[in-house]
Parts: C-alpha cells; structure tokens; sequence
C-alpha cells in the first residue's frame, strides 16, 4: 500500500519530469499567465539567446496591470512607459505565438480572473505566472504559484521550472459563516491569525465546512491571499462545484476527453492519515467581518474593535507598528467604525468577480455614495463587466454614484492613472495595504466587497451588519 | 550571470520587519522593460522626499553606507509581490547579500537568479551583524559562500545553510536555462507521457 498523500503530494508527484538525488525537481508546468510587467525582460533573454516558447499553446497573456480603464484605450494609451509596455506584450504574443487577449477583446482581464473564466485553469494542473497571486487558481485544486521574471524566462523556453518540494499545511475552517461575512473575511482572519510570514516554506490546503460552503468565486478570494501569508500556493480539493464552474467553459475538455478528466479530478482529494506539517483550524462561527488598520495584510481586526496601540505587540512588530499608525493617520484607541474614508475601490483579482458585484450591489441597492467620496468598481474582465450589466448590476453602481470602469488591475496597485494622492484613504477590496501600494502616501484598508459598499454609504469604515 | 564568491565589504543595517517589495521599488519602476538602471530607484520611497531630494536619515543616504555591498535586515525580508525588479534594483545599487531571520519565498529564490546571496540566520545572530552594521563604513563585513561563513569586523564568524544546488549555481555563475535544457530527454518523455494520460491539458 501507499502511504496517504495529500492534495498537494498528488499534484506535484503527477509532474516531477526529473528529480536529482537532492530533491531539485524538474516540475512540469501545464499552465503559464503572462501580463506585461513581468515578461518583457524574459522575452528578451530568449531573443538573446536564440530560444523559442516551448509550449506557445500552453502560454496565455493578457496586458492588465497598466492597463488604464477608461473608455478610448484600445486605441491609445496616453502614458508612455505603460503604452511600451502593452505594446511589448502585443510584439511577444505576436511573435512567439501565444494565446493572446488584447485590450480590445472583451475577454480581457486580470489575468487571474481570465484563466479561470476561459477554462484554461482545471483541477490537477500546475500554474505559474510571473504574479504571486497566481495562488487565486488553487481554488480548482491547481498547484499555482507565482514566479520571478528569470523563472518566467525559464518557463517560456522549458515549460518546467527547478523547484524542491514546500511543505503541507492544512488551514480547516470549520462550521458556518455568521450573515455578513464573507470568503474575504476568512482569508484575512486566516493571516490575522499565521502574520504574514506563517505560511512561508509551506503550501496551503484550505478545507472544512466553510470552505465547502463557498462558491468557486469565494474559493478563489481566498486561495488569491495565500501569498499574504506567505505561503507558495493555497489550494482546495475539486469538487461537484468545481466541476460545475469549469464545465462548458471555452478551454474545458469536452465530451470522451471531459469524462476522462473528471474521473482523474475525482482522485483529488487528501487521502485519510496524509501528514500535514503544519495544521491551523478556525472555526466559521468566530470569523467576524474584518478589516486591516495597518500597512501588513497581517494587520486585521474585528470591524468592532478599535485601533491598537505599539505597546499591545512586542519587539520589532511594535516598532513597524508604530510606523504604520504613523502612515495611517490613526490614533490608537480610535473606534474601526469611525475612521473616515475619502475613496472606496472594489475590484482587483481578489474580489473583483460577478459575485463580489452582487454582494456590493445587494448593499448599495437604492443607496447613494455619501457625498465628496470617490467610489469605482473595476471588474476583473470584460465579461464580469458584461454580465454585470446583464444583470443589472452596473446601474445601481452608477445610481449610487460610482464610476463603472473598464477591467484590470487598476487601483490594486496604481500602475495605470487611477491612484490615491498622498493622505487619500481607501477602503479597497484588493489584497495589499503596503505602504505606497495604491499611490504615493495612499492609506488602504482592506476588506470585503459587502463592507466597501457600506463604508461607501456612509464615507467611514462600516459594519456591513448595520446595513443588512 | 556573475559568480558569487566571497566578499568583504560595508553592510548597512535595516532593522525594519516586514519590508515587501513595494517598499524596495515601487511600482512606478516595473514600467521598464529592461533588467538594468534600478538601483537609482531602489527604497525610493524611504531614500527620497515628494521632491525627488536624498532624506539624509535614510541608511543608504548615509556617507557610511552609501557603497553598501551587503545589507543586514529584519524578518520576512521580501514579502510582497514577485517583481523580479526587486533583486534586480539591489544589485544595480551594489548589494550582493542580504542577511535576514528570514525571507519570503518568491524574493528568496529571486534573489539567486540574480547572483544575491540571501542569507538565513536566527535572530540573535542578525541582532549581532546588526549591531557591527551599525557601525558604520569601517566596519567590512565577510560573506565566505564557499565556506557558508558570516564573519563581523571584531571577527565574530557564523555558520549559514544553504541549498547545495543553489550555492554550486551561485559560485559558479550558472544559467537555469542552460542547464534545464541539458535535460531535455527527460522533459520530452514526461509531455509525451501527458498527452497521453492527460490529453485535455
Ligand atoms: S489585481 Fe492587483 S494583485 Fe491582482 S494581479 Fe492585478 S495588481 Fe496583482
């Protein structure tokens, strides 16, 4: 008999190519994303060196992260250095023949988000990107993870990357949500609870009831954060739900071939017994809606407590402390709910999905935006855009009063013109509160979609409970 | 890639936990599409005031440290995104060590692509090389890769770990790329094994 293994010991053994004695491993890579920022590098290398794209057909890109999402981009990009860019993606794609999503097709997106809807991700694979959020296509029970411009280089000519082996930990929320909250909620409970650094050198297997519980769009906002919490990858076993979201999609298998694929997901599960290393249970009942008051993703409380103060934590974590309050604006003691926001930003590959949509717009219904605030909503791909338009969804976005914009990654990281000036306070559905991160002296607190649309409601941090 | 060897030089102290990748260079720097010229930029946040001026408190603003070839730093060094402009901004700048309790995972492995050694050692031995960091530009630090060696200015030595793959690939300025394709059999017969077992991939 074989000893037990665990989701993540299947998919990796499924694609050792070659394993020296040290345990260096050739892993075979089923899957790569690529976006502009990360890749004009590694396209040169191979120009260099006269290489070409191994698996051209297995290699998808799409311009995201400078994207600007205003109407009129397709045609010109007003930013240079952003316009070079794009323009590079398009001379790559072009010539190594890549499957390619311009910005003038409606499929476009942030990559992780594009992956998935076009059924290029499925259970069992390894994806990589040159984006440490390709942790998001764990949900599907995907080893994937992000990787370094050489790696993407690597990658590009090989179709395999050097890797040894991270280690198993098991995060298992038992139990049910309370009403209000949210896969966001979880995840960020989940690094609240391991800092940032908990899950380094491991990869992450959510499981339990709450994670069960989620629909494929909440099992993605929560693999997407792993990264936060240092982990390699998260993932989750596939199931009926999955099978469900990938069935049909363009890129899915389909007929003898689908049948086949299913019966080989179906085996992708943590067997009985398999060791984990590292095991952290919470249960469901104990998550609270949450939001950080810091610059760490790490920095995350109850949206009913209060700002900490330096001398709650010790060594150097007060310090860092001390600096993030200082950046934030904020006093210790201040209540959460009454810090005052002058921007409200839903989208980004976290939650920037139709559901994330409709949890905001089921909050906003028949609401306004307080008055002064901007508030945007930038969905993940032209085809979230479309169907939220379908479903009615964008109009009561534009009638409370936020702008509706085109899809990338936008004020998740400010690459492209939508930033925050310096002091400007964000309440944002993305994944990172790093200083600097959404523009220059921009403060952002994270949280879920349902809590950025009250907090737009009523211009401070929310409670999304009150509102419900 | 360039061999990593042995080098003595001055180390300057960032005794800051938690420092991500946004903080190392900001994302208005990842519009390039080239590898080189970074290191103008590297920490811009904390090196520069809204003006583009030097903020003289800032370590690498330091007439001390401002030829740094080594930089001692808190924990969960590198956190953050996998921008590659990372590793690639500290060498630009002159830094070819980065000693730290320890590294986020995508920045760590970076970091040998790019011939920088990061070096993993306990916190009470990182408070040791901080203190001597401190010290100012007579204080040379010596990174021995060869021997897996850190030694202070007062002669203070400590061992480090390090991958033996990764360390023959530093020293000897190794190409992944090159030496991936050498097993390109083996990578033929696994894809032609997949087509099979797995053909909708
Ligand atoms: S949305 Fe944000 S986190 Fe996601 S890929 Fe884009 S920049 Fe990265």
């Amino acid at each position: 008999m074989t000893a037990p293994k665990t989701l993540y010991d299947k998919i990796w053994d499924a694609h050792v190519a070659h394993e020296a004695d040290d345990g260096t491993t050739l892993l075979y890579i089923d899957r790569h994303l690529v976006h502009e920022v990360t890749s004009p590098q590694a396209f040169e290398g191979l120009r260099m060196n006269g290489r070409k794209v191994r698996a051209p057909e297995k290699t998808i890109a799409v311009p995201d992260h400078n994207v600007p999402t205003t109407e009129g981009r397709d045609t010109y990009i007003e930013n240079e250095e952003s316009r070079i860019q794009v323009e590079a993606l398009d001379r790559n794609a072009r010539e190594f023949e890549l499957v390619y999503y311009p910005v003038s097709d409606i499929r476009q997106g942030i990559v992780h988000i594009v992956g998935p809807e076009q059924g290029w991700t499925l259970p069992g694979m390894t994806v990589v990107c040159g984006d440490s959020h390709t942790a998001t296509h764990g949900a599907f029970g995907a080893l994937a993870h992000g990787i370094g411009t050489s790696e993407v280089e690597h990658v590009l000519a090989t179709q395999t990357l050097i890797q040894k082996k991270s280690k198993n930990m098991k995060v298992e929320i038992t139990g049910k949500l309370r009403p209000g909250v949210t896969a966001k909620d979880i995840t960020l409970a989940v690094i609240g609870e391991t800092g940032t650094a908990g899950g380094t050198g491991y990869v992450i297997e959510y499981c339990g009831e709450a994670i069960r519980d989620l629909s494929m769009e909440g099992r993605m906002t929560v693999c997407n954060m792993a990264i936060e919490g240092g982990a390699r990858a998260g993932l989750i076993a596939p199931d009926e739900k999955t099978f469900d979201y990938v069935m049909g999609r363009p890129h899915a298998p389909k007929g003898a071939q689908w049948e086949a694929a299913l019966a080989w997901w179906k085996t992708l599960y943590t067997d009985e017994g398999a060791h984990f290393d590292k095991v952290l249970t919470l249960k469901g009942e104990d998550i609270a809606p949450v939001v950080t008051w810091g610059t760490s993703p790490e920095d995350v409380l109850p949206i009913t407590a209060s700002v900490p103060s330096p001398s709650d934590f010790e060594g150097g974590k007060s310090e860092a402390v001390k600096r993030s309050l200082d950046y934030m604006g904020l006093t210790p003691g201040t209540p959460l709910d009454q810090v005052e926001i002058d921007t409200v930003f839903i989208g980004s590959c976290t939650n920037g999905r139709i559901e994330d949509l409709r949890a905001a717009a089921a909050i906003l219904k028949g609401k306004k935006v307080k008055d002064g605030l901007r508030a945007m909503v930038v969905p993940g791909s032209g085809l979230v855009r479309a169907q939220a338009e379908e479903e009615g969804l964008a109009d009561i976005f534009k009638e409370a009063g936020f702008e509706w914009r085109l899809a990338g990654c936008s004020m998740c990281l400010a690459m492209n013109p939508d930033q925050l000036s310096p002091g400007e306070r964000c309440a944002a559905t993305s994944n990172r509160n790093f200083e600097g991160r959404q523009g220059r002296g921009g403060r952002t607190h994270l949280l879920s979609p349902a809590m950025a649309a009250a907090a737009a409601i009523t211009g401070r941090l929310t409670d999304v409970r009150e509102l419900m | 890639m360039d061999k990593f060897e042995k080098i003595t030089g001055v180390a300057a102290p960032m005794p800051l936990i938690n420092v991500d990748t946004d903080m190392i260079i900001p994302k208005q720097y990842l519009k390039t599409i080239a590898r080189t010229g970074l290191g103008k930029s590297l920490f811009d946040e904390m090196r520069y005031d809204d003006d583009g001026n030097e903020i003289e408190s800032f370590v690498l603003n330091q007439p001390a440290y401002r030829n740094a070839e080594i930089l001692v730093a808190g924990d969960n060094f590198g956190c953050g995104s996998s921008r590659e402009h990372a590793p690639w901004a500290l060498k630009d700048f002159g830094i070819s060590c980065v000693i730290a309790p320890s590294f986020a995972d995508i920045f760590y492995s970076n970091c040998f692509k790019n011939g920088i050694l990061p070096v993993i050692l306990p916190q009470e031995q990182v408070d040791v090389l901080m203190k001597d960091a401190e010290k100012g530009a007579n204080a040379r630090m010596t990174v021995d890769l060869e021997n897996q060696t850190i030694t202070t200015s007062e002669g203070e030595s400590f061992g480090f770990e390090i991958d033996a793959f990764k360390k023959h690939c530093l020293l000897n300025g190794l190409d992944d790329i090159a030496l991936t394709l050498e097993k390109g059999a083996a990578i033929d017969a696994f894809e032609a094994n997949v087509n099979q077992q797995r053909p909708w991939v």
